[in-house]
């Protein structure tokens, strides 16, 4: 291992570190940089809770070990000021830093090298036109090899596939688009697809669904578990609100997601939708299953006394919680989300009109929660019933996780609830 | 079933899906937690259950056989208020008083667990509660009394 390091490593001398030459203010440019900026949602990874806007510093605990994300606004000591466009376009393009290291793929560049040229230059040019903030963070603390930044060129080997992005010519424009958009700045896949043990995207199964911060992250392809099935209009109008009456509120590590996606030319969004809908393929809308049904047990008198008052679908959505019949939480594959907003529901957004849920994490003990996942399965999906020992699995590592993907509060702030249907 | 509330075991006739709240004043006549939203958003029907604070209006009892419940009337009474319960008085920290029973309760779940809480801990801890008079400099206060005390 040490030899195959060595041979990768960086040969490029360290530069000082001098102001790069900005580029010219052109609101245009600046505008588009800032739809992309939003796309690629930089800023929730780039962003401490509380902190300045890009400064960076988030810790990423991965199987690893930590890396903290970095301070992309122009300061030209702690931030990406002496970083030249040509290497940040190359960053982008090659995953490697401004000295030609390696950089860890935490940083989607699997995704962002399909990014064009041009959107590249767009998104340095809104970047260098920030506010530069000092701020330095913590090094990363990693394990032996991955610590050492060359043993990444073994990683890009193996799972890396540098290029643009090749549209289909069989397909149409908002399709294509949609593709460049998904795969690329967007990086769903990042979320959206599960990882192997070395932390790379299964070739193969993109889409088919994944983790993020203690969520499972739905299959949005032809595996998509939906209940009500997506249409374009409604999973642009999920991007863009946040919400949508038939689908609920975006949680979790979604919620900033959409948040991000709430001033991004819809174009860009119906593209997305058009993308993913024809991945998800056509099917009819699953009557919900009849009560009958589900054996009467405890989980019915919590459900009863603890959740039907928001969630019985006769308080209209965003601010009435979703009717379980529509919710993917009851129908997806996986517990896991089903038992985060239960235990550490939806915290209220600061000073802002937005959904939430109360935490039930000290109301509820282990056995009464398995309870209720199990009969709100019955009750109100079509699905298999899910496993004991898969409920249990799933409650441990979500109270595991402790909730550290809970904490963002519930897509559709500051919505209008007359949108979104 | 049979119940826990601040030491003692009760009967309970209601059925097994009413919350906890209906439970304590209605059946138990226990009126220290207030119905404020009924949607556990507001707070103001905050008790203990087992130490840790739970919305009482969306619990059912059906949940609670077993655990010690604790509501406002367990931390003392009006001759001999406990700790939390004088550090309110003491700073004055109710205006029209309706959310505050929460309030007690819920910084008395947080002393139990941090008895020496930060700033950031006590607002994060009381988070949850929805004050609409206004004393909440002095209900900050009143938390970093008690826990002085």
């Amino acid at each position: 291992m040490t030899l195959i390091v060595a041979a990768c490593a960086s040969t490029e001398a360290p530069r000082p570190k001098v102001a790069a030459p900005r580029p010219a203010a052109d609101k245009a440019l600046l505008a588009r940089g800032e739809a992309l900026a939003a796309l690629g949602n930089c800023r929730t990874c780039h962003t401490l809770p509380d902190g300045k806007s890009y400064a960076g510093g988030v810790p990423f605990k991965t199987a690893f070990g930590t890396v903290y994300s970095t301070n992309i606004t122009p300061d030209v000591e702690s931030g990406i000021g002496a970083w030249t466009e040509a290497e940040f376009i190359r960053a982008m393009r090659e995953g490697v830093d401004r000295e030609g290291h390696n950089l860890y793929p935490v940083f989607p560049y699997d995704h962002f090298t399909h990014v064009t040229d041009d959107d590249d230059r767009a998104i340095y040019a809104y970047l260098m036109s920030r506010t530069p903030v000092k701020a330095r963070h913590p090094h990363n603390e990693l394990v032996f090899p991955v610590n050492i930044r060359a043993s990444m060129s073994v990683w890009k080997k193996l799972y890396f596939k540098p290029g643009p992005h090749q549209d289909d010519p069989a397909r149409s424009r908002a399709y294509n688009r949609g593709a460049y958009l998904v795969d690329g700045l967007g990086h769903c896949g990042g979320c959206h697809t599960p990882r192997n043990a070395a932390g790379a995207e299964v070739p193969g199964r993109e889409l088919d669904g994944g983790e993020a911060e203690g969520w499972h992250a739905y299959a949005i392809n032809a595996r998509s578990q939906a209940p009500t099935p997506w249409t374009e209009a409604t999973l642009t109008a999920y991007l863009k609100h946040g919400w949508q009456a038939d689908h609920g509120v975006s949680r979790g590590p979604m919620a900033p997601v959409t948040d991000e996606l709430g001033d991004v030319p819809e174009e860009d969004l119906r593209a997305i939708a058009t993308y993913l809908v024809t991945l998800m393929g056509s099917r009819a809308a699953e009557p919900a299953p009849a009560a009958a049904q589900a054996a009467p047990s405890e989980g019915a008198a919590i459900y009863a006394g603890a959740c039907a008052q928001c969630h019985d679908g006769t308080q209209p959505l965003p601010f009435g919680g979703i009717a379980l019949p529509q919710s993917i939480g009851v129908s997806g594959e996986s517990p896991r989300n089903l038992f985060n907003v239960i235990l550490y529901g939806l915290p209220p957004a600061e000073g802002e009109a937005a959904p939430m849920m109360p935490a039930f994490e000290g109301a509820l003990d282990d056995r009464q929660l398995t309870q209720l996942a199990a009969w709100l399965r019955v009750r109100f999906s079509r699905r298999e019933p899910w496993t004991e020992a898969q409920l249990e699995h799933e409650l441990r590592e979500a109270r595991r996780k402790g909730g550290e993907g809970a904490r963002y509060p519930a897509g559709g702030n500051a919505i209008d609830p007359a949108k979104g249907s | 079933m049979k119940l826990d509330v601040n030491g003692q075991v009760h009967d309970i006739a209601s059925e097994p899906d009413t919350p906890l709240l209906y439970v304590l004043r209605d059946e138990l006549h226990l009126n220290g937690a207030k119905y404020g939203c009924g949607l556990g958003q507001c707070g103001a029907c905050t008790v203990l259950a087992d130490g840790e604070a739970i919305f009482s209006c969306v619990t059912p009892v059906a949940a609670l056989g077993g655990r010690r419940i604790t509501t406002l009337e367990g931390l003392g009474t009006a001759a001999r208020p406990g700790a939390v319960q004088r550090a309110f008085i003491e700073e004055q920290a109710a205006q029209c008083g309706f959310c505050i029973p929460g309030m007690i309760v819920r910084a008395e779940a947080l002393l139990r667990a941090h008895p020496d809480p930060t700033e950031a801990q006590i607002r994060t801890a009381l988070q949850p509660h929805l004050c609409r008079c206004g004393t909440h400099m002095r209900i900050l206060k009143a938390v970093r009394r008690a826990a002085k005390a």
